[in-house]
């Protein structure tokens, strides 16, 4: 037992102090296991020979890839063998999806932002509207008192949530991770939630052993989370091995809640019904920092940099990884000609009650930060609870047969 | 590069218990055959392509049970998988195949004049008949770990060998990404056009990557002989007609079969094949001829019949719904074919489906005039 242990506190230790030395040292690559077959095939098929045929294809990965960015990077592996068609194996295989342009690459570890930057700085440029990781910072601000009117009409939000995402440094993200790594995640989360106390403190679901019954209390509640079905996950890689090392975590009051090994290695949500952001942002950051503390104390933190923020699996969830939202009825708002740029002038987007793949019909719509990099939690957070209080007084005014106005733009990011 | 688990290196440094996969919710072969002393004795060992263990188990480890058949839960990454993880493949190979030995020989027959009868099958009740098989290309990789480079190279060398045949072959190849509306038309039709893998068992295997990307499909201009390429295999040759003339069905099977073969032996790239396990294939059940051949047949009464499963056994035949592997019969038509693929020749293999579905029809008729079937109930074969 302790053997095993202190070989893991070393191979963690020396993935960490690689992690934090950064780019430097690692972007001369490793190259494939130099066995004379590999050489020999990479002779026979040069990258123009496994160049993808991306014209049908409608993705941020489709858009920046060039033949010469990929004959840069084919050949390339980071120190646990992830190359730059893993990454992209997913935006191949899936050419475009029928409400959102998605990113159509994932990464398979901390080392593949930088081994693979050629790719991933344009794509997250052109994910996050102009953020350059080469040129700026990523604020980080998790302090939940600076949010204002976080208290919205509830004859409107029927619910409010916070959600981001969290990866243990040092160990692969689910597309690229082995069982052993990924049962390593399930360990270190567990151990630390065990330790949370008082509206925090809580129980863990293995989905393995879950049974029938505690299955049924989850679904009911809403809180289970299914084996992933979108094609966008599976093609990654990240249904791997489905349940194992799989689960969830929530307190007793069923407001703060942790997904394990799903799309990122942790998932952390805060919601509850009604319309009091403020006090979900606050059990947020409270419930982050209480976990985060409790992991540094066994030798492990976050992965995270000052270019890209806190780092996830996709793209797309860089920086703050976060998505704060609402459910909120707005009848007459929603069928306005107008709704579609407020929203887009307030940086937010609609979702679908069912989350990312529904259609946004009836009454009422999810409504949440359309921005992850480049600005704070906090700023983020500010942002809808400005947004939707903007759009409850629309929607007020429509009713009473007032006109309403689209706000101007709200600038991206501070120089 | 080839697609695959290939930071194997990497995940020897965490224990045998740690990397071990669940298997105590699975039931199929490989769960049967995997026990963790198999797996860390075997687990540092690559092919030269780069192919690892948990590549083989992969499909086996996210599909616990199919509920119609018991699966084989793992693949082959190229030729050398069969030799590299021998210690996995022979025991899964013996449960699969009757008992084959890691010693047994398996007999290549594809000389139609061998096959006795066959161009008899009552057309009433046969509506058609068909047989297939896969082929691998020597010097690529297989399907679950090939490059977009190796699969593009493959259809290329398919292409240049399938529309280069004449006479009865002669015929135009169709890539799938390059489709028009009317031509996808015409080969939904035809039903020949084979979609992109939908069934886990395939797309846990990693077969579905880069689709449509080399994929497409050949057929002559009777519609009598296709040829599949890069789907599950390289290649599957699919010869098929109406009716019950099976004798014609085999024959021009064979002889396109060898004709595409001495195609790909001049280029320099025959197909795999060895005399332990015959033709190299994808899925190891379908080792040896990787031959089906079969019959669409109408037998609402013998199906019903309580003995209709074990006649089936006896005759070494196996029953399908005819939409094919997942579906159930509908109404009495069965898609009757050999259950055996390694062990006996591709001759010995559709004897036992013309001479066992003659057998079954006469049951029928039997069955139809009221009478008793008991005493032409065969011994097994």
């Amino acid at each position: 037992m302790a053997n095993s242990f202190t070989r893991m506190m070393s191979g963690r230790n020396t993935a960490v102090i690689l992690a934090s030395v950064g780019a430097g040292t690692l972007t001369s690559g490793y190259f494939l296991c130099d066995n004379t077959a590999a050489a020999e095939r990479r002779k026979l098929y040069p990258p123009s020979a496994d160049f993808p045929d991306l014209r049908k294809h409608n993705n941020c990965m489709a858009a920046a890839l060039t033949p010469t960015i990929y004959g840069h990077l084919r050949d390339k592996t980071t120190s646990n063998n992830w190359t730059i068609d893993h990454c992209i194996q997913t935006g191949v295989d899936n050419p475009g999806h029928p409400f959102i342009k998605t990113v159509g690459m994932v990464a398979g570890d901390e080392e593949s932002y930088e081994l693979f930057a050629e790719l991933f700085d344009p794509v997250i440029k052109d994910r996050h509207n102009g953020y350059d990781p080469r040129t700026m910072k990523h604020p980080t601000d998790l302090d939940a008192s600076k949010i204002t009117s976080g208290m919205f009409d509830e004859r409107y939000v029927l619910s409010s949530r916070v959600r981001t995402g969290r990866s243990i440094r040092g160990l692969s993200l689910p597309p690229a991770c082995s069982r052993s790594e990924r049962r390593e995640v399930e360990r270190v989360c567990v151990t630390a939630l065990s330790g949370l106390k008082g509206d925090l403190a809580g129980r863990y679901y293995s989905l393995r052993e879950m049974s029938d019954r505690e299955q049924q209390h989850l679904i009911d509640e809403h809180l289970l989370f299914d084996k992933p079905v979108s094609p966008l996950l599976t093609a990654a890689g990240m249904a791997r091995d489905w349940p194992d090392a799989r689960g969830i975590w929530h307190n007793n009051e069923k407001n703060f809640l942790i997904w394990i090994n799903e799309e990122d290695h942790t998932r952390i949500i805060s919601m509850e019904k009604g319309g009091n952001m403020k006090r979900v942002f606050e059990r947020f950051c409270r419930g982050l920092k209480q976990v985060e503390h409790l992991i540094q104390e066994r030798g492990w933190e976050f992965m995270w940099n000052e270019r890209l923020g806190y780092i996830l699996t996709c793209p797309s969830n860089l920086g703050t990884g976060l998505r704060a939202g609402v459910h909120v009825r707005l009848p007459m708002l929603s069928r306005d000609p107008r709704f579609k740029k407020i929203l887009e002038n307030l940086r937010l987007q609609k979702r679908g009650t069912g989350g990312v793949d529904s259609a946004a019909t009836g009454d009422t719509v999810d409504i949440s930060n359309l921005d992850r990099l480049g600005k704070s939690e906090v700023e983020l957070v500010q942002l809808v609870v400005d947004g939707v209080n903007y759009l409850i007084e629309c929607e007020k005014r429509l009713e009473r047969g007032q006109d309403i106005k689209i706000p101007s733009p709200i600038p991206q990011f501070r120089k | 590069m080839p697609f695959g688990n290939t930071h194997n290196n990497f995940k020897l440094n965490y224990k045998v218990e740690d990397e071990f996969p669940d298997l105590s919710k699975h039931n199929n072969h490989m769960a049967k055959v995997l026990s963790k002393e198999l797996y860390g004795k075997i687990r540092d060992r690559q092919t030269p392509s780069g192919f690892t263990l948990d590549d083989v188990i992969q499909t086996g480890v996210d599909n616990p049970g199919h509920p119609f058949i018991m699966t084989v839960g793992c693949v082959a990454g190229d030729e050398e998988s069969y030799e590299v993880f021998k210690d996995l493949f022979d025991p899964i190979i013996s449960d699969r195949h009757g008992g084959y030995k890691p010693t047994d020989k398996h007999k290549t027959d594809l000389n139609f004049e061998n096959l006795k009868g066959g161009d008899d099958l009552d057309p009433n009740y046969v509506l058609s008949s068909r047989v297939r098989t896969g082929r691998s290309i020597k010097g690529f990789t297989l399907p679950p770990h090939n490059s977009r480079g190796e699969r593009r190279g493959i259809e290329k060398l398919s292409v240049e060998a399938l529309t280069s045949l004449d006479g009865e072959f002669k015929g135009k190849y169709y890539p799938l990404k390059s489709m028009t509306d009317a031509e996808q038309d015409q080969l939904i039709n035809d039903h020949f056009l084979f979609d992109k893998p939908v069934s886990p068992l395939l797309t846990c295997a990693g077969m579905a990557r880069d689709w449509p990307d080399g994929r497409g499909i050949m057929h002559n201009d009777n519609k009598t002989f296709l040829v599949w390429v890069n789907e599950e295999d390289h290649l599957r040759v699919i010869s098929m007609q109406k009716g019950g003339n099976m004798r014609e069905v085999f024959k021009r099977f064979c002889v396109g079969l060898q004709k595409i073969e001495e195609i790909f032996k001049k280029h320099g790239h025959g197909f795999m094949w060895n005399e332990h396990l015959g033709y190299i294939l994808t899925c190891p059940s379908n080792l040896g001829t990787g031959l089906r051949g079969g019959v669409h047949v109408k037998l609402p009464k013998l199906s019903t019949h309580p003995k209709f499963d074990e006649i089936l056994n006896r005759l070494r035949l196996q029953k399908r719904g005819t939409g094919g592997v997942d579906t159930a019969s509908v109404g009495g038509v069965f898609d009757i074919s050999n259950a055996d693929r390694l062990g006996s020749s591709e001759v010995s293999q559709v004897q036992l489906v013309v001479d066992g579905v003659k057998l079954m029809v006469e049951m029928e008729k039997k069955l139809e005039k009221g009478e008793a079937i008991d005493s032409m109930i065969p011994a097994q074969k």
